[in-house]
């Protein structure tokens, strides 16, 4: 009988990261080692516990990793509490890649790229950044404005600092909401912070993060005279299938699991708004 | 009647008494008829209609409205009074923002069983001295009125409106119903031939869940079918245990709730009659704790969260389930 | 064109039901047809339709996926999938026999739907044309022909006998296979039933609908109608419509423990319900009005817009009869309409 993606495969944890109180992100490999597919930067994949849940993610690793997949997983429902709950070793059930991906080797060729990112939005963000920091030839100058609640709730702290912020060719703008001891950076929301830096509206845009702050960093954006079309973002709704069958992520003609997650400003507005 | 009820809802809104009215709205053919609200005079005109296949009880979507603001007129049959009250004594209508017009009752007439009949291609469904004189596309045909009665009005409970403040027509009286027949005639049963019924009846339904959204008994805001941390939410049944339990962990909910509305089984797109398990409980309740009708007042305690010490013991479920 | 008597349909039935399972339209009570299993004696029913579509044959309302067993950190993934039997479906009207190609579009693309894709190989769909149309029939509204319909072989009664027609390759070898039953027959008074039924198809109340002003294109013109509040008001939020529809294919995953281990299956959802598209954060379809707007819309506009101009809907008019409140597609068609 044919291969079918409802079906899953195994995938096993092999590290388990505490990025913030609530995001942890999770390595995973297949059981023979090895990444279970390949993906390209915002692509997503089911995870499921049987028994608890099934739910997509996003690919946080880059898919010039040729060693394992990574997911970054807040705690907000009952399968991912049940995530945050297990242990190294752990086997799951995964399928995918699903979705389409950031144009990485299309559009975003040649162009100077500006990455916005609020709290656990970096996840789908990081797989382009690392992508694009792993072709860096490909690519013009590369801006990540990033930002959270405080200081411990930057996902991926460690890799920003240690990796991001020590490559030259990128240049890193961090900031929280409110000011913290220990924090000697920017402070404020991220939109505001976009509109301080008034990036060059040379650049094309990939922003995720709340859609509170996806909406003001859009609408300041658009006062710096960016264009809609200028703009990518990733979309997150209620799936089951992941291939555009259930129903369940369908807003006007699209499947946000089939023909997003990711979907240019333009695109969107031609949209009804239900999401 | 309905033009004394056209009549009397647009003095009521014209004297400001009430904003909107809920009533019935008429459909494409002579039996598609929606619950619907309306707010003007022209609305009423075109559209209000009250008939032989008004059948509907508006009560449960007073629920919604009076969350709003203003005073909506609800027309309420005798049975519909009943839900109303229900939902007044348990907090669910606020009974400030409602005036209510009371009706006279059915028997309101049931398309199902006229096409049950074979017949088809239905244009028109007049009743002529308790004969319908039904229009179809093959031509006249024609079946005397109570065979095509719904079965909730067939075992009508009362004529009584136990809710109004105003009234159209003639109050009328609790009735001696046979309603309990097929309850009786399940209970004589043996165990196998009811479960038999029972698996026979339930394994037709498709889970769509009008029963409970129909149900003004079922106003939870969740429903535990409905919510994941339940355990037991789902949308279809998993096994044939899940198919029964639906239906009976449901109606075991709306025990001493339950008003015999009939809403239940009119809608169930399966024809299942779900309310002999309703009445099933009614039956038990009246035996066990004396005569109750839920909705009969908006005061009494309901015997199933009432103690007295007249309470039946436990051990009479051990005695009436040995055969 | 070959024939068989009326009278001898369960000699038919019966050299069918020999060699492989075959399904039928049959009473289940008085006034209410559902697909059974042909067993010997069983008779067609005289409804024009069954109350369920026949959708579950290729898309049955639950249907197990797959098995887990969990031991320790580990789990086992079981493919529980097999080869589906042949089996026949007999007496399929045109509207059900064209929801299939509808599911098929949204089935069998990719990637394709293997549990789909496995009873639509095995199934012989034998359709039987309309001669007594309802009140409550579209079809033609979405080009379907009645006296016409489509399945991989149709059947029409005149009457007095059943006439047989392939549509293609499977539908040939289905009366290749019945030949010995068959014999050619005059089809006068057929033509002439046919006739009657169209003249009848003319003068359906629903005759004059039309989805000229629908289509993928107009997603502007009625998404944002201010029709929708009061079209949905009643709406109870159940799933009626959707489940009797032959076209509705939304469905949920979900896991069951069997005490042994987990079983994976989907069933059957409607986007009617509140919970359809909640998520640990939050819900974009927040009120009943935009579940409903979704269904509709699903089917007049965003459907028509991925599948050149095919609409969701095949008119059989079952929402029409079943819907609690009487609220169904031609009201909202209707009342939507921008001319």
């Amino acid at each position: 009988m044919n291969s079918e993606t409802l079906i899953p495969k195994i995938g096993v944890v092999t590290d388990i990261r505490q990025d913030t109180p609530d995001v942890k992100t999770f390595r995973v490999v297949s059981p023979d080692g090895g990444k279970v597919f390949e993906h390209m930067p915002g692509q997503c994949a089911m995870l499921s516990v049987p028994g608890v849940g099934e739910a997509m993610f996003s690919i946080t690793s880059s898919p010039t990793n040729k060693e394992f997949m990574e997911f970054s997983i807040k705690k907000c429902g009952c399968l991912t509490e049940w995530l945050h709950a297990m242990e190294v070793g752990q086997q799951i059930a995964i399928r995918g890649p699903y979705g389409n991906a950031f144009p990485v080797e299309g559009d975003l060729r040649g162009k100077d790229l500006l990455f916005i990112a609020g709290g656990i939005g970096l996840a789908p963000l990081r797989s382009v950044i690392n992508y694009v920091r792993d072709n860096r030839a490909n690519y013009g100058d590369v801006q990540v404005i990033y930002g959270s609640r405080s200081k411990d709730d930057l996902v991926d702290y460690k890799e920003i600092i240690d990796e991001w912020m020590a490559d030259p060719n990128i240049e890193v703008d961090l900031t929280i909401d409110n000011p913290q001891e220990g924090w000697d950076g920017h402070v404020g929301f991220v939109p505001n912070y976009v509109k301080e830096l008034a990036p060059s509206t040379s650049k094309t845009v990939l922003v995720c993060g709340p859609p509170i702050m996806i909406k003001f960093t859009l609408a300041g954006l658009k006062e710096l005279g960016f264009t809609e079309t200028q703009v990518y973002t990733t979309m997150e709704l209620r799936m089951k299938c992941g291939v555009g069958k259930c129903g369940r992520c369908n807003i006007g003609n699209k499947y946000v699991c089939k023909d997003g997650p990711v979907f240019r400003f333009d695109q969107l507005g031609e949209l009804p708004d239900e999401y | 009647m309905q033009e004394a009820m056209i009549k009397r809802a647009k003095e009521l809104l014209a004297d400001g008494t009430v904003d909107r009215v809920i009533g019935w709205k008429r459909g494409e053919f002579a039996y598609d008829i929606t619950p619907a609200v309306f707010t003007s005079a022209e609305e009423l005109d075109s559209d209000f209609v009250f008939d032989d296949f008004t059948a509907a009880n508006v009560s449960k979507y007073l629920v919604k409205e009076t969350a709003k603001d203003g005073k909506i007129l609800a027309f309420l049959k005798p049975c519909d009074t009943y839900s109303f009250n229900q939902l007044v004594k348990e907090h669910r209508i606020d009974r400030e923002k409602v005036y209510v017009i009371g009706i006279p009752g059915g028997p309101k007439l049931d398309i199902e069983k006229i096409k049950a009949k074979g017949i088809t291609g239905i244009l028109g469904v007049k009743n002529e001295d308790y004969t319908l004189k039904i229009e179809t596309l093959y031509g006249e045909e024609t079946m005397p009125f109570y065979e095509a009665v719904l079965d909730k009005c067939a075992a009508c409970k009362s004529k009584k409106h136990v809710a109004y403040d105003e009234l159209i027509g003639e109050d009328g009286d609790v009735l001696e119903s046979n309603r309990f027949d097929m309850v009786e005639k399940l209970e004589n049963m043996t165990a196998q031939e009811r479960f038999d019924f029972w698996r026979g009846q339930l394994s037709k339904c498709i889970r769509c869940n009008a029963c409970r959204n129909v149900c003004p008994a079922c106003t939870c805001e969740n429903c535990v079918f409905d919510n994941p941390k339940s355990g037991i939410d789902n949308k279809a049944p998993a096994d044939s245990f899940e198919e029964n339990m639906f239906h009976i962990i449901r109606a075991f909910h709306v025990a001493g709730r339950c008003t015999d509305c009939g809403e239940c089984s009119r809608v169930c797109p399966q024809n299942i009659p779900l309310h002999l398990l309703n009445r099933k409980f009614i039956k038990d309740i009246n035996e066990l704790y004396g005569e109750y009708q839920a909705g009969a007042d908006t005061t009494s305690r309901a015997p199933l969260t009432d103690y007295t010490k007249d309470d039946c013991e436990p051990s009479v479920v051990h005695e009436r389930g040995v055969e | 064109m070959l024939k068989i008597s009326k009278s001898r349909l369960g000699e038919l039935f019966d050299a069918v039901a020999a060699k492989q399972t075959l399904y039928i339209p049959a009473d289940r009570e008085v006034g209410a047809a559902e697909y059974k299993k042909y067993e010997s004696g069983m008779e067609l029913t005289k409804e024009l339709n069954t109350v369920r579509s026949a959708k579950d044959f290729f898309f049955p309302q639950t249907e197990n996926l797959a098995d887990f067993r969990l031991e320790g950190k580990n789990i086992e993934i079981k493919d529980i999938r097999e080869e589906c039997e042949d089996f026949v479906v007999f007496g399929v009207r045109a509207c059900d026999a064209r929801s299939f190609t509808i599911l098929d579009k949204v089935f069998l693309c990719e990637p394709v739907d293997s549990f789909y894709k496995n009873r639509r190989d095995h199934g012989t769909v034998v359709t039987m044309a309309c001669t007594r149309p309802a009140e409550t029939c579209f079809c033609q509204t979405f080009g379907i022909d009645p006296t016409a319909p489509e399945g991989d072989a149709a059947c029409f009664d005149d009457g007095e006998s059943i006439f047989f027609k392939a549509n293609n390759e499977k539908g040939q070898a289905f009366i290749d296979s019945i030949a010995s039953l068959l014999e050619e027959g005059d089809t006068a008074k057929l033509d002439e039933v046919q006739a009657k039924t169209k003249a009848i198809m003319e003068k359906l109340p629903l005759a004059k609908l039309s989805t000229e002003n629908f289509g993928g294109d107009k997603l502007s013109e009625y998404f944002n109608s201010d029709k929708w509040g009061e079209l949905s008001e009643a709406c109870l939020g159940c799933g009626t419509c959707t489940f009797v529809c032959p076209t509705c294919q939304c469905y949920d995953i979900k896991d069951f423990n069997t005490g042994h281990g987990i079983r994976r299956f989907r069933c059957w959802d409607s986007c009617m319900y509140s919970d359809f598209t909640k998520m640990a954060h939050g819900n974009p379809r927040l009120t009943q009005l935009e579940r409903f707007r979704q269904r509709f819309m699903h089917k007049l506009v965003y459907f028509p817009a991925n599948n050149n101009g095919e609409f969701g809907c095949v008119g059989c008019g079952r929402c029409l009869s079943k819907c609690p409140i009487s609220m169904n597609i031609i009201k909202v068609m209707k009342a939507l309409e921008v001319k």
